[in-house]
């Protein structure tokens, strides 16, 4: 019995013994994998991806919140692949924090005005981004925010809850229509376009746009005119901005173009918040030049709640939302996953950025 | 003498409007027909009215509406009167009038605070909205839809309460069009014309519902005709855009609000008894159905302790469907010249068929 026992036992030992080496063997290998840190908490469909590969060690910063710079700098050393967002500013001293063995930068936006990109080509590291898989919803949602703001929606919404609302009347909450309107785009690219689609069998007159230069490939699917700026600012009763962040495009909303408008025209931006001089805004809004605006990009982000543009019932202000679906934000972090892997692999990354 | 006086007169009077005629040299004139309108309206229809020649106009000239016993007064011995869709014109209405109502002219599409049979009975002819105020009506639901869907009233709750601190991927998403199946329960004028411009967002189906196929106008949208149950059951977004009828009373209970899925999205601008609302109520709380968008209620306006008001995940619009400068202002000359035509026998640019 005993001698039964004794095999028994080193049975046990021997089979620990192999799973030990087995965790062992496999540690090794995870840390020679090349490493990935992802710098929030983001939708699953992503992360899924990401480690069912088995191709890399993963760290995240496992939060609703952004991380911190100084635990981000300590994170990112001797990393290959990064997977951020928006919120992180990759520059020079993050790079330089990152160390030579990274190769990607992987951001979960189509915006990459967060990016260092000269740095970022100097140091041949690869970068990839999510065009397309957002457009459908950013478009959507920077109609929502039009409607919103020209049909005053939240502002009859709060009537209905403040004892605002008395009976029907005749005048009350009027606002403006698209029908037989003009409507301007200042930055004609894929968003511009899919949102000029969707606005169309709302009996749109007229679809004017301003751009660095013509872009008649993608004018040509909405009818779309080429005009300058001047020119947009004066004619369009919604002026629609979806341009890039650019060094030409920082503030080129502002109160040269506002006050070339026609005060009973609807401002509406969801580009990025850089683009639009806010105290111009406001003074265009105040002063009744403009009938009204929606944001749903300021600078800064948050913007803080004491800023003098929330006083206005005629701005409408969201959080930087355009993306927010289920489905759009999964897409965007799968998307995100699979370009990173692939620069990993040293393969063509599905959308690559072209530095 | 008298003759010449007499040519001297008509002369001097040939442009005189037959009310100052009246007033001015207290001759008879021709008589004035007697019309109330109800509201203060938009002026490019009230100065219809007043410049005919043809009326004599009175009108209670609020925003608010008017109180019944002054509605009463006002539209007693009257020919025609101009009516919002906030005045019940009913039995006890139509007998004080009396025999002289030949044309009730209401500023709206809805006809359901009519008395159509008590009105028919009469021979009084009515005149109403329709087709002016498709587009902004059709609009203002969609609106409402993209607002419930994407949580906009939600998300500026949250900037306001200093809830925004940064970008985050799983804050504030909402449900989008694309790849989506869309119901409409009543293809009408204003049923089609939201369903024309949800196209475009990448609505993968169109269901709707009704009393009758209706093929051809379907068509435009590739609509397919289905029972109201499976609409219920298949629909990402459901949207009410039927009249109110007795049929259509009620319609919207908890028996389908079971049958939708749990990440629908439910909109009503047609009017307000066509839903049951304490089920609405218990399918938005217990999240049987995702959301609700409402731009009219029973009653209007929804008290302020209604718990409707209460859920995050309702939102409710004090009955604006129509509410655009331009809609308003066209409907007004609309309402003023179907009633002038109404008092004149002649044919009323848009009459409701009673």
């Amino acid at each position: 019995m005993w001698g039964r026992l004794r095999s028994g036992l080193t049975k046990a030992h021997v089979s620990e013994f192999r799973t030990w080496a087995k965790l062992e063997t496999m540690q090794r290998v995870m840390q020679e994998l090349p490493r990935v840190y992802v710098t929030r908490r983001v939708p699953p469909a992503g992360m899924k991806i990401l480690k069912q590969s088995g191709m890399c060690h993963i760290e995240q910063w496992d939060s609703d919140d952004p991380v911190p710079r100084q635990e981000l700098f300590k994170r990112v050393s001797g990393i290959d692949g990064l997977f951020c967002v928006l919120t992180e500013k990759i520059d020079a001293e993050l790079l330089d924090a990152a160390g030579p063995k990274l190769k990607v930068v992987s951001t979960m936006s189509v915006g990459y005005d967060h990016l260092s990109l000269d740095e970022l080509r100097k140091r041949g590291i690869r970068v990839g981004y999510t065009p397309d898989v957002l457009t459908n919803a950013v478009a959507e949602l920077t109609i929502s925010l039009l409607l919103a703001t020209s049909r005053r929606i939240v502002e009859a919404a709060d009537e209905a809850k403040n004892g605002g609302w008395g009976t029907w009347r005749t005048m009350w909450l009027c606002g403006y229509e698209l029908s037989h309107s003009t409507v301007g785009i200042l930055g004609l690219g894929r968003i511009g376009v899919a949102i000029a689609e969707r606005l169309k069998p709302f009996g749109v007159r007229k679809f004017i746009y301003t751009d660095a230069g013509p872009r008649p490939e993608l004018a040509n699917k909405v009818e779309a005119e080429y005009v300058s700026l001047d020119i947009l600012a004066k004619e369009s009763d919604f002026l629609i901005v979806c341009c890039a962040l650019t060094a030409e495009t920082q503030e080129i909303c502002n109160s040269s173009m506002f006050s070339k408008m026609k005060n009973t025209a609807i401002f509406i931006n969801t580009s990025r918040g850089g683009v639009v001089n806010q105290d111009d805004l406001y003074k265009a809004l105040s002063s009744g030049q403009i009938a009204g605006a929606g944001l749903d990009v300021t600078v800064p982000e948050p913007l803080p709640t004491s800023h003098p543009l929330f006083k206005l019932k005629n701005c409408t202000i969201l959080p930087h939302i355009a993306s927010a679906t289920y489905s759009t934000r999964n897409a965007m972090s799968a998307l995100a996953a699979n370009n990173v892997l692939a620069a990993l692999k040293d393969e063509a990354m599905p959308k690559e950025l072209k530095l | 003498m008298a003759t010449f006086s007499t040519l001297a007169m008509r002369m001097l009077t040939r442009n005189l409007f037959p009310s100052t005629i009246k007033r001015v040299f207290g001759m008879a004139a021709p008589q004035l027909m007697k019309v109330f309108v109800t509201r203060r309206i938009p002026q490019e229809g009230f100065e219809l009215l007043k410049q005919s020649g043809i009326c004599d106009v009175q009108q209670w000239d609020s925003d608010e509406p008017v109180p019944r016993e002054e509605l009463l007064k006002g539209i007693s011995g009257a020919h025609g009167v101009l009516c919002l869709l906030s005045e019940k014109i009913d039995k006890e209405v139509l007998d004080t009038a009396g025999n002289s109502l030949k044309v009730i002219s209401t500023f709206s599409v809805g006809y359901d605070h009519l008395a159509i049979e008590e009105i028919k009975k009469r021979g009084i002819r009515v005149g109403y909205t329709p087709d002016v105020l498709t587009d902004a009506t059709a609009e203002l639901t969609v609106a409402l839809l993209l607002a419930t869907a994407r949580r906009l009233p939600e998300a500026v709750e949250t900037v306001k309460n200093s809830e925004w601190t940064t970008w985050k991927p799983l804050h504030l998403c909402g449900y989008g069009l694309s790849n989506s199946t869309v119901g409409v329960v009543g293809l009408g004028r204003i049923g089609l014309a939201i369903a024309r411009r949800l196209k475009p967002f990448g609505v993968r189906k169109f269901l709707y519902t009704g009393q009758q196929p209706k093929p051809e106008i379907a068509a435009e949208i590739e609509g397919q005709f289905v029972p109201i149950n499976q609409l219920a059951e298949e629909s990402d977004f459901v949207i009410l855009s039927c009249a109110l009828t007795p049929q259509t009373q009620g319609l919207f209970n908890k028996q389908l609000f079971a049958k939708m899925k749990k990440t629908a999205v439910f909109i009503n601008s047609s009017r307000g008894a066509v839903v049951n609302q304490e089920d609405l109520y218990h399918a938005l709380s217990t999240g049987q159905i995702a959301a609700a968008g409402l731009d009219v209620t029973d009653p209007e306006p929804l008290p302020l302790n209604h718990p409707l008001l209460s859920l995050k995940n309702c939102v409710i619009l004090p009955h604006i469907g129509s509410a655009t400068y331009a809609t308003r202002t066209t409907m007004s000359i609309l309402t003023a010249r179907n009633l002038l035509a109404g008092l004149t026998g002649q044919e009323m640019p848009s009459e409701l068929q009673l």
